[in-house]
């Protein structure tokens, strides 16, 4: 079979399995109160746009995990670049890093909640803290691991100290910040949707909250859905976004 | 000498936190200094706290991670061995995967309530996906002469399993598992943090609204020491295991 055509039976598959789901939502094993059958998680998912309440949601998820990426990603970048670069400051700060690259980030929440209150504020925040350590990290060690020999090329070419950051120093290392940022992605939205049930602000991650606790299960898989295909789009943008960046790397 | 360098950095700043405190003379309900913190972490481990959330922690994590993992194994391999299955499951895989194990939380709230089971459930699902894919990934990269032997020793595909197939991707199944272990403790603590109301996650949180800024800063640093540790015996225990 071609390409294509097990492209087609793997999403044949798939519907296999939807259609399975709605086997057993129909024959009623499992409470339609905690079970939605797909077609009326499909026919929630469609009230939910044309009422616009989805909509707003998925923005404001959108948003608060763009942003606090972003915030991440920048910070990482740089603070990773000033320790990567600096073989002394790897030896103060990295067993710091290292201990906290662990630590779970949902952890700091409590933290946060007491610094910016129940805030979209302390959404960000939680959000940026979580997401840096990936980033902050893979720039560390792309910066680091940079060709002693490309150091060597740039001071015979006698390049100032930005020219080398700039021009060889983060290109060598474009490809482990792209997969840092992956997985700060990643964890961005993992953070938008437990801040937003923690601090109660609008978006997904309340709405499925709100859905469960009012018994409205088709409301909560279309939410359920929604995030997935949130998780999707990104990752494979992100993707897209990293093979251009890179294509110099398999000429 | 290069060993005190790593630890400069946190006492330096751990000092500083103290200095400010102490020159402030700090009273707060929402800040504790960092010797108030060292003294209420001390407490809580005396009177056993600490050590019923970690446990509780400890538990979701391990049972989610086993029965997750455990999943995950078996799909990997088949997976890996069925070039079929592998290429039938592929957009199933990918459109399920990409969903934030965070965003099942509500759904085992309404299926099984507050407790063990419902954690178990959510870590189970996120400690699954990086097992399926690595196992499958390992099993798939067998050098091909090992599947040669099986296939001249006329090995039933059980056997082939059990004695070539696991032997030969098992440093690489142990790499899964350990990224899994990390997994599962962060969506554990997640967990507790956000709803589930018991282990370490929901003790940090209970300090923070009942006014003790003290024992929510132990039970981070506790939180942070045990993320750490663990990594630390996985790490070393993968390193014996697997010194080829």
């Amino acid at each position: 079979m071609t390409r294509i055509g097990w492209r087609l039976a793997s999403i044949v598959t798939g519907a296999v399995f939807i259609a399975l789901w709605q086997l057993i939502a129909n024959a009623h094993v499992i409470s339609p109160v905690y079970l939605p059958s797909p077609a009326r998680t499909w026919d929630a998912l469609v009230v939910g746009f044309t009422s616009g309440t989805l909509p707003d949601q998925l923005w404001q998820t959108v948003q608060r995990m763009f942003v606090g990426w972003l915030l991440a990603s920048l910070v990482g970048i740089v603070i990773g670049a000033a320790i990567g670069l600096s073989p002394k400051a790897r030896e103060y700060v990295g067993p710091t890093l290292e201990f906290i690259r662990p630590l779970p980030a949902s952890a700091v929440i409590p933290l946060a909640i007491v610094f910016f209150g129940l805030t979209d504020g302390m959404v960000l925040a939680v959000i940026a803290f979580g997401a840096l350590w990936p980033t902050l990290l893979a720039t560390v060690h792309g910066f680091a691991a940079v060709e002693p020999c490309l150091y060597d090329v740039s001071r015979a070419l006698r390049m100032s100290r930005f020219a080398v950051i700039w021009k060889i120093a983060l290109p060598s290392s474009l490809p482990d910040i792209l997969a840092g940022m992956r997985l700060s992605l990643t964890i961005s939205l993992i953070l938008a949707v437990v801040g937003e049930m923690l601090a109660s602000r609008i978006g997904l991650g309340r709405g499925i909250l709100v859905a469960a606790r009012l018994f409205h299960s088709p409301d909560l898989y279309a939410g359920v859905v929604l995030l997935g295909a949130l998780g999707y789009v990104t990752a494979q943008g992100l993707f897209a976004v990293e093979a251009r960046l890179l294509r110099w790397r398999h000429r | 000498m290069k060993r005190w360098r790593g630890l400069l950095f946190p006492l330096v700043l751990i000092a500083i936190a103290q200095a400010a405190a102490m020159a402030t003379h700090l009273q707060s309900y929402t800040l504790a200094s960092p010797a108030d913190a060292a003294v209420a972490g001390a407490h809580a481990l005396a009177d056993g706290s600490i050590a019923v959330a970690t446990l509780q922690t400890l538990a979701n994590a391990f049972g989610g991670l086993a029965l997750g993992g455990g999943f995950g194994l078996v799909a990997g391999i088949v997976l890996g061995s069925s070039v079929i299955a592998d290429r039938l499951m592929e957009f199933s895989v990918e459109a399920l995967r990409p969903v934030p194990s965070v965003a099942l939380i509500p759904i085992a709230m309404l299926t099984f309530g507050f407790g063990f089971r419902m954690e178990i459930a959510i870590v189970s699902f996120a400690a699954f996906w990086p097992v399926l894919i690595l196992t499958r990934n390992a099993v798939a990269g067998i050098d091909a002469g090992l599947i040669d032997v099986a296939r001249a020793l006329r090995l039933r595909p059980f056997a082939r399993t059990v004695k070539i197939v696991l032997p030969a991707a098992l440093p690489r199944i142990f790499v899964a598992f350990r990224l899994a272990a990390g997994i599962a403790l962060t969506v554990a603590v997640t967990v507790e943090v956000s709803t589930n109301p018991m282990g370490l996650g929901y003790g940090m949180i209970l300090a923070e609204q009942s006014l003790h800024p003290d024992l929510m800063l132990a039970y981070l640093v506790w939180v942070g020491v045990l993320g750490w540790g663990l990594n630390f015996a996985i790490t070393s225990a993968q390193r014996r295991l697997f010194r080829a």
